[in-house]
Order: C-alpha cells, then structure tokens, then sequence
C-alpha cells in the first residue's frame, strides 16, 4: 500500500468516498481502462496480461463502457490498431507481455515517432527462451529506448492510480508521448489486494473528459488545425522524412520526454490532492534514503520486499534506504543525484540482464552517479529471471554483503556484477 | 505513335488545377459518381494531387486517382510503406488532399481497423462531425500478398467497414523488383532471375482475390485502370458495403515489368483480353460475375487473345520469347486457360 504519510491536506475524495475493491492486478487495470473513457481498446491475449483483455471484454459485452474492443489477430496489430485509432483523435489502450510486447517492438517506434498518446499496460514476463511466462524485467528493458514513457507500478493500488494518471500524463499538450503501465506478472497481475477506487465522474473530471487533440500549425492552413485524421482539415501522418527532416523530428520528442519529468511530478501532486494517494514524487520514491550508507535501487513488486527488510534493518541501526525507481523512461537522473549524494555504496537491483553488459537500470544509474560529486561504489544485482522468488532472507543475504563490501572500501570490476538466488 | 500532348481541359476561372478535399462539420452531400469525362474534369479534382514522386508510366497513381473519384464523402485514406507512400509524402510535402496515415508495411489493414473502430466509438458518443467517414487503403502486393496478410485477414475475419484496395505490380519495386507471392511464374526479378537453370520465378501467383472470397465479406473485385469506369464502379460498390471490401487491381510497372513507359495501360488491356487478370467482382448473394471486357470475352470467346500478346511487351518475359522455351509458354497459356475455365464455371453471368 502507498504509505498515507503526513495528511495535512484532505483529499477532494477521501477514503470514505472511494470504493474499495477486491482486485487482483489485472481486473485493476482493467478497471482504471473503463473508468478512463477509453475510446478504442485492442488487444490480443497473453499471459499473464490475460486477465485484463478478459475482464474489459466483460465490461464491453454488459455494455457498461462506449468503449470499441478490438479483438485482433496478434499484437503488432493491437498497437497499430491503437496507432490508428489515436491518429483518429480517439483515446487508445493495450496490454501485452513478454513476446507480444516483443512482437509490438517495431510499431511502438512509431506511436511515439508519430506522437500520439495512448496507453500500454505491460504485464511483465521474461523473454524467451527458454520460454516463461514469469515474471522479470527483460521485455521492459526491450524496449525503453522506444520513446515511451514507462511507469512502473508496486502494487495493485499503484497499478490502478497509475494506469489512470498514464493517461493525463501522455495526453499533456506538452508531452504528446506514448506511455507505459508496467506491473509484475503474477507477483502483481494474479494476487488479489483490496484498493480503493474513484467514482466514474471523478476519473472523467481527473482526465477533462474525452481525449483532446493537440493543435499543430501546416503552411496550407492559415490556423492551427488538429493533428488528427480530420476530413475537415486533412494532414498527411507518417510521411517519409530523410536526413534532411529525420534529425529534427527526433530531437523534440527528447524534448517533450523532459518535459514529461514535470508533468509526472505535477499528475502525483494533482493525484494526491484528488485521493490522499502519492507515490515520493512520482518519478522516484524514496525511503529512508536521507541519511543511508547504503541505498538499494528497485524496481515494481520487489521493492514492497526490500522495504521490509530495509526496515527490519533499521531497527538494528544499519543505515540503509530504498529507493524506488517510479519512472524508468523519463529515467530521473536529477532526483538520483540529489537523493545519493550522501550515500557511500549503491546497490541496483536488475530483474532482466544484457548478455555482455550490465542490466539495464545499473547502466543508467551509473551514467547519473557519473556527475554526483560523492561517487559512492556501485554493484549489479541481477536477481528473479524468469520468475525466481525474492525472498526477505535474499535481500538479507545482500545487505550482509553489501556491509562486507562498504566496510572492504571497494569493489573489483569482476565483482560488480552479481547473481541473486541462482544455483551453481 | 502515342500522342504525349495533354488534352487541355478549362478549369474553372480562378481556381487551381487541383484543391485540397475540405468537408466541412455536418457535411452531409454525397459526392455523385460521374462518368462523363469532361464533366469529371470540371467538376471532381483526384485526391492525389499533382508533385508527387512516381515514376513516369506507373499505374499506381492513376489506381488511386479513379479511385478517388468513387469516393462518395468524408475518407480517411491508409497506405502500406511501399512506392505509393514513399514517392507521395516525402517530408514536408505530401501529394494527398485528404486526410491520409501510413504506419507501418504489414499492418495497414489493422491500422485501418483502428480507425474504424475510433469512428464508431465517435459516432457513439456524439462526437464524430459527420453522418460517416469512409476509410479506404492502399497497399501494394507486398504489403497484402505477403507481410501484411495476417493483418488483411484479421480485418475481414473482424468485419471491419474498411475497402482495402490493393495495387498489385506484381513484385516489390519499391525495394528494386525482387518477387513476391503476386509475382507471376517465369517472371524475372531480381530474387527470382533468369538463370541458366532457372527461368526465373518457378511459383504460380498467389490467388489472392479468391483468398478473399474465401472470408465471405461482402465485396470483393478485380480491376485495372485501363477498365477506368469498372474501377470506379467497383470502388464505389466497395466503399458503399456495409463490411469489409477488397478489390484487386492490376498495376503495371515500367520499370519492374520492363516495358515502355508509354504502354502501361495497353499492358493492363492486354492482361485482361489475354485472360490473364481477369474481370470480375463477387458478393456472398451474387456470387461471381464477370464484368466489363472480360463479360465481352465470355460471351465471344473469339476475343480472348494468346497470353504471349501479354508476354510479348515485358522485358520480364523477355526470356520465354525465345525459341527454346516454347514449352514454358504453353505452360503459361494452360495456366491461364485452366484458371478462365474455372472462373466461367462459377460466373453465374458467363454463357454457359
């Protein structure tokens, strides 16, 4: 659960308002997607991200939602559908794991290429092979550099509250970016919890209604038109752009990702005021990191695990903190620094790895810890492939050693990439 | 002698020779279909307009210009990544006068149904500006015989209000003419060349339309440019269905086909009076009819010519022309015959 710290402030609806639910994270999803005025939803089955394409058609056949269900033939099809139906004007969702999210790869590009907001829910689950369908990072990690914003939820509540916020947070007339709801297959997808949940009208009001267009400016009109499949002022989507434009259509959507940083940090603001719920200050959420010798970074469902220890820790008197990782694309580099800055070894926890290279969350830790004037020692934990359990005596086996390492001063190249919970 | 000079047409005064298509909220006036060609040219602008990058001779641009001329009101237009979408919309122009998306190569037809869908989810809620918006897509035979058959399969099998129209030249030109499943057999391509061994594509094309068929959707056809008012008929017809429709329309590529680039609809006509693309359309409660020349053919089979008036123009099939290969074009005619035969046998118009 998000920790209800400090409530000065009282939520326009507090819990007594909300409706608490009995979900597993899937149906929460699915859920959030309903209540989000979806227009278009296309999707194609997998596991362990089933659930919600089973829940939503649900929802569609008792006729409780306008919403369009596509049921089609693959997933490189749910996300062109969707690309279709957002160049339409309409608001779009999908979900996917593993394989299908690979599947979807080439046209992800495009969604975000094309700037069109839309959002993907997706249900974490190894890559083949061999093929799994438990849950790590590695289908994630396939595709952060596809331009999409990619929030990772830690629990059930989260995956609702985000999969609600991913919406206002891609549709922002300054970001206009793809973005993605990442929960944990199984660990969060298949495991009931009781989450509280707004009325209809307060997510509708939340989002101001149905999608609205972005304006963009073409020299055969004389006003801003929408940049939309519009019949009444037609634009060509999708040109071909070689060296001569390619460059600066790329360079904004850098931009508009940075730009996103804020966004995400005012929808956790604006959230929090709506429902009592915020999660640190949406694109990281620390605990107990101020005054941490040791700080572990995670990611999704594990970091309710390491909080536990961390605070078991605590109690002992060992300077240890979490740090949870909330945005991984826009990736916080600024919020790393700061929250760091006094720690003297960091500790990243990769559920996916790179053969030949560290995983991918060490890469960008590094790459922010590179301009933090206190280095602290950095080290990889590749931990859960394929699904394997974390469990709190794992975490605690590492914090001991992490105890060892800061107190050796150092770490070897050849140490910093370490195997957590694999036999042999 | 071809004559290369234009016929000069008088637009009207002031106006320029081409117009980007504009509907306006709540427009609600069908766009009649008309078949006189001077009033056509005053009244009706084609929805590629002209700049574009096509080579001179291709059929692709006059398939999408009738083609336009069939469209009956608001359209939303899809195209596969292919000669079509590259040579129209090179960044920061475009040729299209109407609102037009390219995606991506195989998945033109789910993006089309994406749009579909996000029409309807307007429409429901109030919010679409029009009674109805067409969506209509273009995709070359790659984009459709091949990569993005599945995508053309789910669409049909879905049901989706989308005419998928296929330009089919019978190989990837855009790439540089390598072969596809639409490339005829003994077709050269620069995947399927004429080798000592091999007398270029050793496969039989791939029959599409009937595929099509096959799904029962309410309309399917084939057509050519060079049979403009059938084209425009039937892409009116498909357009008009409540369902998916596709048409199949041949178009000739001087520069994969090898062939004068003045000829290609001559190349076109002698496809159909060779029997070789014939004409026809199909509906779950008309089944199949013949249309245009090929109804002409049936009823006097006297007219149906030898596929080597079909061979004989392409450099393509320069290699079957020569003495040795006698055999590969009797190959050839007996391929086409059988395929007529079978077709005279379903087609509830033809003589029996």
């Amino acid at each position: 659960m998000s920790r209800l710290s400090e409530l000065e402030l009282i939520p326009k609806y507090p819990r007594e308002k909300q409706t608490m639910i009995n979900v597993n994270g899937d149906e929460a999803i699915a859920y959030a997607v309903k209540q989000s005025y979806v227009d278009v939803v296309a999707a194609y089955p997998i596991t362990p991200q089933t659930i919600i394409v089973e829940k939503f058609s649900e929802f569609v056949a008792n006729g409780e939602t306008h919403t369009e269900f596509v049921a089609v033939e693959s997933e490189h099809s749910a996300m062109s559908a969707c690309v279709g139906a957002a160049a339409s004007g309409a608001r779009a969702f999908t979900a996917t794991s593993s394989q299908g999210l690979a599947l979807m790869v080439e046209v992800l590009y495009i969604a975000s290429g094309l700037r069109l907001p839309m959002v993907l829910a997706v249900v974490n689950r190894a890559l083949s092979a061999p093929i799994n369908i438990h849950n790590d990072h590695s289908d994630a990690y396939l595709m952060r550099d596809a331009g999409w914003i990619m929030l990772f939820a830690e629990n059930v509540q989260e995956a609702y509250d985000t999969t609600i916020q991913a919406f206002k947070i891609s549709e922002h007339p300054d970001v206009q970016l793809p973005a993605s709801v990442h929960i944990d297959g199984f660990f969060l997808s298949h495991t009931l919890e009781n989450i509280y949940t707004l009325p209809d009208e307060a997510v509708y009001d939340f989002l101001g209604g149905p999608r609205k267009i972005a304006k963009v400016r073409v020299d055969y009109f004389d006003e801003e038109v929408n940049y939309a499949l519009d019949p009444a002022r037609p634009l060509s989507i999708g040109n071909l752009a070689l060296y001569d434009y390619y460059f600066e259509i790329k360079v904004p959507q850098v931009l508009s990702m940075r730009k996103a940083e804020e966004v995400i940090k005012e929808v956790n603001e604006e959230w929090y005021k709506l429902t009592g719920r915020k999660y640190g200050n949406g694109l990281v959420d620390p605990f107990m990191v101020e005054d941490a010798d040791i700080v572990i970074i995670a990611m999704g469902s594990s970091a309710g695990t390491v909080r536990s220890v961390v605070k078991k820790y605590r109690e002992k008197g060992v300077k240890v903190g979490l740090l949870r990782i909330r945005s991984f694309r826009p990736f916080p580099h600024k919020d790393i620094v700061e929250l760091l800055s006094g720690s003297k070894l960091v500790a990243v926890m990769d559920k996916g790895i790179g053969p030949g290279q560290y995983g991918a969350l060490y890469l960008d830790v590094a790459a922010s810890l590179y301009h933090s004037k206190s280095k602290p020692i950095l080290v990889d934990y590749v931990y859960g492939l394929g699904g394997r359990d974390l469990s709190p005596e794992m975490v605690e086996q590492m914090i001991n050693n992490l105890l060892k390492d800061l107190e050796k001063g150092y770490i070897l190249e050849e140490e910093r990439l370490r195997f957590l919970g694999v036999r042999g | 002698m071809v004559v290369k000079t234009l016929p000069e047409i008088q637009v009207k005064k002031g106006e320029p020779p081409y117009k980007i298509w504009i509907f306006e909220p709540g427009e609600k006036k069908e766009l009649p279909l008309i078949f006189n060609l001077r009033q056509l040219a005053e009244q009706r602008r084609p929805a590629l307009l002209p700049g574009h990058r096509m080579c001179a001779g291709c059929a692709a641009p006059i398939v999408v210009k009738l083609a336009s001329f069939a469209f009956r009101g608001p359209t939303i237009v899809v195209t596969a990544t292919g000669c079509l979408e590259v040579s129209t919309t090179i960044y920061p122009y475009t040729s299209w006068a109407l609102p037009w998306i390219h995606n991506a190569f195989e998945n033109a037809a789910a993006t089309a149904s994406g749009i579909e869908a996000a029409i309807k989810a307007m429409k429901k809620t109030g919010r679409l500006k029009y009674e109805n918006v067409d969506v209509v897509v273009f995709a070359g035979d790659g984009g459709t015989y091949d990569i993005g058959f599945q995508a053309l399969s789910g669409m049909a099998e879905r049901g989706h209000d989308v005419l998928y129209i296929l330009y089919d030249n019978e190989a990837y030109m855009n790439t540089g003419i390598q072969r596809s499943g639409g490339t005829p057999k003994y077709a050269w391509t620069t995947t399927s060349p004429v080798g000592r061994v091999i007398p270029g594509k050793s496969e039989n094309k791939k029959p599409i339309a009937d595929i099509m068929v096959a799904h029962r959707i309410p309309y399917v056809a084939t057509a050519t440019p060079a049979h403009w008012m059938d084209l425009v008929k039937k892409v009116r017809k498909g357009i008009e269905v409540n369902g998916p429709a596709f048409i199949h329309a041949l178009s000739s590529c001087d520069r994969g086909w090898r062939h004068e680039e003045s000829i290609s609809v001559e190349v076109l006509r002698r496809a159909v009076d060779t029997c070789y693309f014939p004409l026809w359309e199909w509906s779950p409660e008309t089944g199949y009819l013949l249309t245009d020349r090929s109804l002409v053919i049936a009823r006097n089979p006297s007219l149906k010519q030898p596929i080597e008036k079909f061979l004989e123009v392409q450099g393509r099939f320069r290699h079957l022309l020569r003495p040795e290969n006698k055999e590969l074009v009797k190959q050839l005619q007996e391929y086409v015959d059988a395929t007529w035969n079978d077709l005279l046998k379903r087609a509830s118009n033809a003589p029996r």
